[in-house]
């Protein structure tokens, strides 16, 4: 589209359209319009719909991994952590926004995943937006049906001695999954053991990193 | 034999909670999912249902997101349960040990007790 054929008055449209060269999905294109009717109505400003992405987006796995070092270190931290969730974020100033969050700690004899077969249900304000493979059809059909490959094929070998729990976060509850401390992490800060806790590994579908 | 907290509770040797006197099964009980035939965003997947589980805990009392995901009022809320599965009741070619099981969030209107078994 030239200039020429552009240049009406721009003033009446609240929305901005971020990426002139592609066409817009329907999703987007549902949610310009939503936005740009709330601004024109008063219902709410532009402000508060950014201030409001911004918190939705707020979440990332340091948060959760900043919990599980401190349940590493600290036994009693670990009891509450896994007594009641929201409460041992709050602790460390992470404010948990879901209804209700689990903790489900790996142990020698049991590994546990989580998937949401129904749709994509995760613990955002403790992992941040779910990773792509979270959302794949092929993830939340396969990994309550064959778990043990599907660890196999993200570089995760179960032994046959330790059982499998796959969690299907299908309704109300948002999972965390506490990892084993690695061997050999002895001697490291809080900090440094946040550092080895990885998204994946609080979903369930990797290991803690090793230490160097 | 040490007395279960339901037992206890039967007796009056230990407090009953509302949710108690709310949660029709007790950890431990032996359930089966129901197909209701609820058509429309319902929260208990196909691949559970006529299956046999065991109630792992009874998550609290939530608003049906089963009208809410019409836009209709979730109250009144209706009890969560996690129930847990044997990998193999569920699939009978499952490929792993006899130990792998299967929790997943199932609401009360989809639960009956498992008759007993032989």
């Amino acid at each position: 589209m030239s200039n020429d054929e552009h240049n009406h008055d721009h003033d009446n449209h609240a929305t901005t359209r971020e990426d002139d060269d592609l066409e817009l999905t329907e999703g987007e294109a549902r949610f310009l319009a939503l936005k740009g009717l709330l601004i024109e109505q008063g219902v709410m400003t532009a402000d508060e719909i950014r201030a409001r992405m911004e918190f939705n987006e707020r979440g990332s796995p340091h948060q959760a991994a900043r919990m599980i070092a401190r349940a590493w270190i600290d036994p009693a931290y670990k009891e509450r952590m896994l007594d009641d969730t929201k409460a041992a974020a709050a602790e460390l100033g992470i404010e948990a926004t879901e209804a209700a969050l689990v903790t489900i700690e790996n142990t020698p004899e049991r590994h546990n995943m989580v998937v949401c077969t129904l749709c994509s249900c995760y613990p955002r304000s403790l992992l941040g937006e779910p990773p792509a493979f979270y959302v794949s059809k092929a993830y939340r059909s396969r990994a309550v049906r064959e778990p043990r490959k599907v660890l196999r094929e993200f570089g995760v070998e179960i032994p046959e001695t330790v059982d499998i729990a796959v969690h299907d976060s299908n309704a109300d509850l948002r999972y965390v999954i506490m990892p084993m401390r690695p061997a050999g992490t002895e001697g490291l800060s809080e900090d440094d053991l946040a550092a080895l806790i990885t998204r994946d590994s609080v979903v369930g579908c990797a290991l803690p990193v090793e230490p160097a | 034999m040490a007395l279960t907290s339901a037992r206890k509770k039967f007796l009056l040797l230990e407090p009953v909670t509302m949710s108690d006197q709310i949660a029709a099964y007790r950890v431990g009980d032996r359930v089966r999912i129901l197909d209701i035939g609820k058509p429309g965003h319902v929260r208990t997947p196909t691949y559970v249902r006529h299956k046999t589980g065991t109630i792992e805990r009874f998550c609290g009392m939530f608003e049906n997101p089963e009208n809410k995901a019409y836009g209709r009022w979730g109250l009144p809320s209706i009890p969560l349960y996690r129930v847990q599965f044997r990998q193999h009741d569920i699939w009978p070619d499952y490929d792993g040990t006899p130990g792998d099981v299967l929790e997943i969030e199932i609401y009360d209107h989809w639960l009956a007790l498992a008759e007993e078994e032989a």
